[in-house]
């Protein structure tokens, strides 16, 4: 058994919020300055340090596909710019073991104004080429990228689909021993995105040492043996990739904690109709909510108005406040006392996204009460496809009823 | 691929003084030359007349200066041809005044790669003061081709040149090293270079002679301004012995640069570290 490729040990990074980070200007610096020579302390609450990531330990077998999982913020960037020595860690040590490229995007160093023979040159020593290896493997690079008749146009006027085929292209040609890559797979089309999952697991056939960064399950379980799963700057787990997807989509649910709603009072005022309590409850075993589960969501209600014609309307919307759709509950005519409405969601409906709920109490028509924001849910990202690993596009994702017949 | 023939790496944190680690810019070598080579390239893109300017920024500010300085104020050249002494000045100034611009900027305005990729980040103002050299051979030919319609003969002199664009290099370097390097920090660079480089553009002898001007008890004084003994020196090799430079002046703003180099190195390499986490 050879060393391992990296060797990571109580790895932290840490970065200081306002104070000393904000004296960006040479005046504040002597302001500064000024106060220490004065004597005076400054105060300890400008300065707060937050650690990225910290205590992070694992060793990365040669040859081997890791794939780091966990949510925004869990500190995988960061982890990423460690390991490609562009930013020190603050703590603890690495040993790499080898030629190391990083993509932590495509088209690093890509210039507008150069052509795309020009690009190919630059991005290809930026990422570490040399212009020998660049030369032997020009051909390549532009059959790959499929952009022959535009070599000597200025980037700035490609599409923006050759733009990324060409800075992919670029990067799918590395031959380094150790290969890190961050979410760039989330580009091009589905063809494309084939093209360069299969130019990945050839790499890591040809016995390159892989680490790949992505929020998309399936890509990492499609590429990856191992898995890491980083949860607020900590490790929390190393496993096969089957335990650490699951980890992860579990430490979704815990996230979650708010997927609950309850009304600060339960007075059970006459007259008046209130909702008590909100939740959701997925149709799953484990909990988890993906694509692929049905959920309810279910509202209690006080209603003070013996025999008022009620409904209930909910609507749910995403991360960027659009509405994803709107649904109503039928009109009853409702005793006094509580209520209760449940409303069943299907498996496949909803996308992979964050979803806030909004619910108004009715009636007729008239809005009793209308709750903004009672609480966010997350859906995660089921195993829908083998062949798409970008972002489904839309609000929601449903399944519908195709037919689909080849005329002969 | 056995497993001794791989090199290993440590990362940790760097504490007190870290060495330069030239060895570590000469293996990226050919992104520094590329990267000079981009610069070159941008620069006169999508110009109506390309590297025309090159030609042209210095045959201009020459033809003004031998106005203003040789017909207008009638300045003394000591009996050489006024716009060969001013052509002569101006090659490097204009270099060194454009280096300092374009290196004290350049760490920011590469900050994207700065902030995806690893390299040597000495190699972005090294390239940023390398692209200047190409302006600075096509003014040096323009020299070349005017010298003989003024009767100035070629001396062997003229191989020193390139000595003396080297302390004009060395100036601009050291300075694009400290500048470039603050600037990530502050932001106050962006103003201080111009306001520089403007008061620059009087007080160095571009348009004049400076020894015929300056009470002696200033020179020393007057050489702390590194593109002075540059200056001196391209005279010397192109109008010969009367031109010849005040040396102890030369020396001293010589081995001034070299300190504000070392210095500039210590300090680039002691906020290399930061650079991605802060520009």
């Amino acid at each position: 058994m050879s060393a391992p490729a990296i060797s990571i040990r109580g790895v932290g990074k840490k970065f200081m919020l306002g104070g000393t980070a904000q004296h960006d200007t040479l005046r504040d610096q002597l302001a500064a300055l000024a106060r220490r020579l004065s004597g005076k302390k400054e105060a300890a609450a400008e300065t707060k340090e937050f650690w990225a990531i910290r205590d992070i330990s694992f060793d990365v077998a040669e040859g081997e596909v890791l794939g780091i999982v966990g949510h925004n913020g869990a500190g995988k960037s960061t982890l990423l710019k460690v390991l490609s020595q562009i930013s020190e860690p603050t703590e603890g040590e690495l040993r790499i073991r080898g030629r190391i490229a990083s993509l932590l995007e495509v088209g690093t160093g890509f210039h507008p104004e150069l052509s795309g023979r020009e690009n190919i040159f630059l991005n290809g020593a930026i990422l570490g080429m040399s212009q020998a290896e660049i030369r032997s493997k020009f051909d390549e690079i532009i059959a790959f990228a499929e952009v022959e008749k535009f070599l000597d146009t200025p980037v700035k006027r490609y599409s923006s689909g050759m733009y990324v085929r060409l800075a992919f292209a670029v990067a799918a040609h590395l031959e380094p021993e150790i290969l890190v890559v961050d979410e760039v797979l989330a580009v091009g089309d589905g063809a494309f995105q084939r093209k360069c999952l299969g130019k990945m697991s050839d790499a890591s056939k040809s016995g390159r040492t892989i680490l790949f960064v992505s929020h998309n399950l399936t890509a990492v379980r499609t590429l990856c043996q191992r898995g890491v799963l980083l949860n607020r700057g900590r490790l929390e787990f190393t496993g096969t990739t089957e335990e650490v997807v699951r980890r992860y989509l579990s430490t979704t649910l815990a996230a979650s904690t708010d997927r609950e709603w309850r009304a600060p009072s339960t007075d059970h005022a006459p007259g008046e109709v209130r909702l008590l309590s909100a939740r959701l409850v997925p149709k799953s075993e484990s909990g988890v909510l993906d694509v692929q589960t049905a959920f309810d969501l279910e509202f209690e209600f006080w209603n003070g108005k013996p025999g008022a014609m009620l409904n209930v309307s909910l609507l749910l919307y995403t991360d960027d406040d659009v509405a994803a759709f709107n649904t109503a509950s039928p009109r009853v005519e409702t005793p006094q006392g509580v209520a209760r409405a449940v409303c069943h969601i299907p498996a496949n409906l909803m996308n992979d996204n964050n979803y806030r709920v909004r619910v108004l109490l009715v009636e007729k028509g008239r809005p009793l009460e209308d709750h903004q924001n009672l609480f966010t849910f997350e859906v995660a990202e089921g195993e829908v496809s083998r062949y798409w690993f970008g972002k489904w596009i839309g609000t929601v994702r449903p399944l519908l009823d195709w037919t689909y017949t080849p005329c002969v | 691929m056995s497993a001794h023939t791989k090199t290993e790496r440590i990362l940790r944190p760097s504490r007190g003084l870290i060495s330069l680690n030239l060895g570590e810019i000469w293996r990226f070598r050919e992104l520094l030359g590329l990267l000079a080579w981009r610069d070159i390239l941008l620069r006169y893109k999508q110009t109506y007349l390309g590297i025309a300017w090159a030609v042209l920024q210095p045959l201009l500010t020459m033809v003004v200066l031998t106005l203003v300085f040789g017909k207008l104020a009638k300045f003394d050249s000591m009996g050489a041809p006024y716009a060969i002494m001013t052509l002569a000045g101006l090659v490097p100034w204009l270099f060194f005044s454009n280096a300092l611009g374009e290196s004290s900027a350049s760490l920011v305005s590469s900050a994207r790669i700065i902030s995806k990729v690893y390299f040597p980040r000495l190699i972005i103002p090294i390239s940023a003061v390398l692209s200047g050299t190409l302006d600075t051979l096509i003014a040096t030919a323009i020299l070349f081709v005017m010298m003989p319609f003024y009767g100035v003969a070629f001396r062997p002199h003229l191989l020193l040149l390139p000595l003396f664009f080297a302390t004009a290099f060395l100036a601009a370097f050291a300075a694009g090293v400290w500048f470039s390097a603050l600037n990530v920090k502050y932001r106050d660079v962006r103003f201080v270079v111009p306001f520089i480089v403007r008061i620059g553009t009087y007080v160095t002898p571009v348009g004049f002679l400076w020894q015929a001007i300056i009470p002696q008890k200033w020179w020393l004084l007057y050489n702390l301004n590194p593109v002075v003994g540059a200056i001196d020196g391209f005279r010397w090799c192109v109008l010969g012995d009367a031109f010849m430079p005040w040396w102890p002046g030369f020396f001293m703003s010589l081995g001034l640069s070299l300190v504000v180099l070392v210095t500039g190195l210590v300090y680039f390499r002691q906020v290399e570290k930061t650079f991605a986490d802060i520009v």
